[in-house]
């Protein structure tokens, strides 16, 4: 049997980076939440605060550490797996991999450790400190990450240069790489993407506290820090959503039409179709429903420009359609719906109501899915978008795969890693949920209280808990 | 000296301190199972617990430079030891969430079988590791267009494993030292036993490899001949080696960790002088990819010269705090794993 490597490669490369994208966003959302947190906690010297910054960073920790081992996987699987990609772009993508390892992971692994160790060994300046360190160190390398990765949609900056018999490209302009036409775009739409997940999971775990009726206070103050996050964040997603879209529409518009399932150009102004399921055959949306004019709009501000559909576009290189559609009227959809459901939040808190809406606090207890979707499904809608290209206008995908690693190689290891993260992700959910039940450490049950340490022991004592034990919990 | 030169030298910075770092945590991993009492294998998991995330940055970093630097070797390498190197990934994954995961549930199975994917995966990652090394200083076969034209089995050669077996043994006892310094009292007695058995294996092992290399290897000295002052490395690397027994027998652990990391020091700067000026050496006819067939632009070069310029003092910083917070013997605290 003919083992199809770029399809596995494919299918491994979608696979893994998916994996380890589910946990970023998480540490760069819950990181400027514990920025937050444990800021509050120096300003006021509050007990509550520090209960909080504690509780989040033994999160944070888990969700850290399978980032990290998921992520170690991508920084080689270009070599492995596309190393025909390698050898074109190194000159350029090369670079902004390196400036990620030695400006953000440096940064974020060494400050890790004391965030996440430190708390008896150095001051609570010199923690805050770690704590902001962490979250800068992971808002470094989404900007390394999402500019190299923004260079494949719109290269700038380079040309093409024979070296040792083929063709690749050599960066001429730095700055002109690094603020290609898309970078700055989607890095804000990454972060705050990243920001309002990690509004929603603190929402979710405190909601569900406040349902339970356990450690109430703690977990009122969390949802409202979450709240505020993931309320601006999500109206900042969609300015910088539809500022994206624009960027689009003028640097790929072969994606642009795909996203909106658009075929065929008129010289009508175009429709936006709110819902649908593309029919790739037919060349037409079906189920659907189109606001007239709508997209015309949205890209040129007018009522009259039409926009280009695929149809402009030779045949070899159109993207498919079915999935940049759906996974981006995904992604818009649960956007709108963010926005909707923090607003009903403030409103609800400002008449003070929100903590007795006990329907509310559940469906928040379950949100949280939702920002983990509208994540993978934008990645999926710009990655697939692009395609047939692997770097737009100048490598195909299909092109782009290593050369001699066999088949069944490719097969094996995509075996591997599906069983492994599979087996991962369950222990992850598990792990996290182990602290959820555990609970924060709250300041009337905290042995180092004012009471002193007697008073603490004996405290403990009644708890029906032993020094150690509460030591060997964590 | 040219920027090609410069690049290879920070490569060779990079696999030192990766080398070294990443080496007595392995190290750790590879002789904790020693260790029975849970509550001794958490100080000893503790032991590592800040810092091998941060020492496995010098992996990444290491791996993002080989990449800008010299792209043709990054994809022949990789693409070509493409089995060994999904093995070496999924130990780090294996690594990472064993020591994570280990410390979540108290029951002694779930404890139990953490513990031993922490050995199998720090064992596996250490002496493939090796191997791939073995065969880089081997040479390999290329084909025309400088990609790698043998097959998987070819890769587990005499020499290869060999050098394999030398990295786990090397490991191990940076590893031992470093507990040494470590712990204290009952447990450090036994790690103290450790030491010159790893020790012997390690010294054992390195003669023998030394000897296969020469013999089987000649062109592995050419490059003594135009720099004759890498014999003084050869020279002090042995004095080190020698020096590690002593330091532990008059009670200086410090000392003794000292200069197990120098002998990885000299040992990584032999082999990248072996090779040199080659990344990867052909046993064909075809062409190696040198530091200069293989490289990225000069302007790239350059480029990344500055990048690094900035970061290095930084990443110095850095790892002096972290070592600076977590100096002194491991204690379990509350956040402990
Ligand atoms: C928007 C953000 C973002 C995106 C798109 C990616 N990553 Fe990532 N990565 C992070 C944000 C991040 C992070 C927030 O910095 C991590 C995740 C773990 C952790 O939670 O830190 C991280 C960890 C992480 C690590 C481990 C670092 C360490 O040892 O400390 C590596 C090697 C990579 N990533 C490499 C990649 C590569 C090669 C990617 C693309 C193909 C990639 N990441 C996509
Ligand atoms: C509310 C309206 C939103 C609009 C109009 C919008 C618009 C867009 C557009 C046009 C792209 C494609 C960019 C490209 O191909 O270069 C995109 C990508 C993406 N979106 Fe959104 N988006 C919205 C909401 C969201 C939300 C709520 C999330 C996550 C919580 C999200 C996460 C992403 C991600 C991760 C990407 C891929 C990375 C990138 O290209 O920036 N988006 N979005
Ligand atoms: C720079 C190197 C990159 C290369 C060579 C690359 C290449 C590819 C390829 C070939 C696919 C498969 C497309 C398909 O099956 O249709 C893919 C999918 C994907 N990529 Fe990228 N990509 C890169 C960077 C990134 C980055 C930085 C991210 C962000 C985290 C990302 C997110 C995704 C996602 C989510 C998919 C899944 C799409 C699907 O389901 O097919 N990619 N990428």
């Amino acid at each position: 049997m003919e083992l199809d490597i770029v399809l596995l490669s494919r299918a491994q490369f979608a696979l893994t980076i998916m994996f380890h994208y589910l946990f970023p966003p998480l540490s760069i959302g819950l990181g400027l939440n514990m920025v937050i947190m444990e800021g509050l906690w120096l300003r006021t010297g509050e007990r509550r605060y520090e209960a909080m910054a504690r509780f989040w960073t033994r999160i944070f920790a888990v969700n850290f550490a399978v980032g990290v081992a998921s992520g170690i996987v991508m920084e080689f699987q270009f070599g492995t797996n596309w190393s025909t990609y390698s050898r074109f772009v190194g000159d350029v993508f090369g670079s902004a991999l390196a400036a990620e390892g030695i400006f953000a992971f440096f940064l974020e692994s060494g400050f890790l450790a004391v965030l996440v160790f430190g708390w008896d060994r150095v001051g609570r300046r010199m923690h805050f400190f770690a704590t902001t360190m962490v979250f800068c160190g992971s808002v470094f390398s989404s900007v390394w990450i999402v500019i190299a990765n923004s260079w494949q949609h719109t290269p700038a900056g380079h040309v093409l240069v024979e070296h040792e018999g083929a063709m690749r490209a050599e960066i001429v302009d730095f700055w002109a790489m690094v603020f290609n036409p898309s970078s700055m775009h989607r890095l804000g739409h990454v972060l705050l993407g990243a920001f309002i997940l990690g509004g929603f999971f603190v929402m979710s775990i405190s909601a569900w506290y406040i349902l339970q009726r356990r450690h109430e206070d703690f977990a009122k103050r969390s949802f409202v820090i979450g709240l505020i996050v993931a309320s601006l964040a999500s109206w900042g997603e969609l300015v910088s959503g539809h500022a994206q879209a624009q960027m689009v529409a003028r640097e790929q518009p072969a994606k642009l039409a795909a996203f909106e399932g658009h075929w065929t150009t008129t010289d009508e102004p175009t429709g936006l179709w709110l819902f649908g399921w593309p029919d790739e055959e037919a060349q037409t949306v079906r189920y659907g429903v189109e606001i007239p004019a709508l997209l015309t709009f949205l890209v040129h501000t007018d009522f009259e420009t039409p926009v280009p559909g695929l149809d402009q576009i030779p045949k070899r290189d159109r993207p498919p359609v079915v999935v940049p559609f759906v996974s981006y009227h995904v992604m818009i959809g649960l956007g709108t719906a963010f926005i909707g459901l923090t607003a009903l939040a403030g409103f609800l808190l400002w008449r003070k109501r929100l903590f007795e809406t006990r329907w509310l606090l559940w469906v928040f207890v379950f949100a949280v899915i939702g920002p983990y979707v509208a994540n993978q499904a934008g990645w999926v809608a710009t990655e697939v978008g692009r395609q047939p290209w692997v770097v737009y206008g100048l490598l195909r995908t299909k092109d782009a795969v290593s050369k001699v690693v066999p088949g069944e190689q490719v097969l094996g290891s995509l075996v591997l890693f599906s069983v492994a993260y599979l087996a991962l992700f369950a222990l992850w959910l598990f792990v996290i949920n182990e602290k959820v039940r555990h609970g924060p450490t709250e300041p009337e049950d905290d042995p180092r209280d004012e009471v002193g340490l007697l008073a603490a022991a004996i405290g403990a004592r009644q708890r029906g808990a032993s020094l150690t034990a509460t030591e060997e919990e964590n | 000296m040219d920027l090609n030169l410069v690049w290879f030298v920070l490569l060779g910075v990079l696999l030192m301190g990766y080398a070294i770092l990443d080496g007595f945590d392995l190290g750790v991993g590879v002789l904790h199972l020693f260790v029975r009492k849970d509550h001794e294998r958490r100080l000893v998991l503790n032991s590592i617990g800040p810092l091998w995330d941060g020492n496995e940055v010098w992996l990444v970093t290491f791996g993002g430079a080989l990449f800008a630097a010299f792209p043709e070797a990054y994809a022949t390498i990789l693409s070509g030891f493409y089995f060994p190197v999904m093995i070496v990934l999924l130990g780090l994954i294996g690594r990472a969430v064993s020591l994570e995961f280990r410390s979540k549930v108290k029951t002694p199975r779930w404890r139990r079988y953490w513990d031993a994917s922490f050995f199998l995966s720090s064992f596996t990652v250490t002496f493939v590791f090796g191997v791939a090394l073995g065969n880089i200083i081997e040479g390999v076969p290329l084909d025309a267009d400088g990609e790698y034209a043998g097959t998987l089995s070819m890769l587990l050669n005499p020499f290869a494993l060999s050098v394999g077996a030398l990295a786990v043994a090397g490991a191990a006892m940076h590893g031992a030292i470093y507990l040494f310094l470590k712990t204290e009292g009952d447990l450090q007695a036994r790690v103290q036993g450790w030491i010159p058995k790893a020790f012997g294996a390690f010294a054992a092992l390195y003669l023998g490899v030394s000897a296969l290399a020469l013999y089987t290897q000649p062109h592995l000295t050419d490059n003594f001949a135009d720099l004759p002052a890498a014999w003084v490395v050869v020279a002090l690397n042995v004095l080190a080696v020698a020096n590690i027994p002593r330091a532990i027998h008059l009670g200086r652990p410090g000392y003794a960790f000292v200069s197990s990391s120098c002998v990885i020091a000299a040992l990584t700067f032999l082999a990248m002088m072996a090779i040199f000026p080659n990344l990867v050496r052909s046993t064909t006819e075809h062409a190696s990819l040198s530091i200069y067939s293989a490289a990225s632009s000069q302007a790239t070069l350059r480029l990344m010269g500055i990048i690094a310029l900035i970061g290095m003092p930084l990443v110095a910083t850095y790892t002096a705090i972290v070592y600076w917070v977590f100096r002194g013997k491991v204690k379990l605290g509350e956040n402990a794993y």
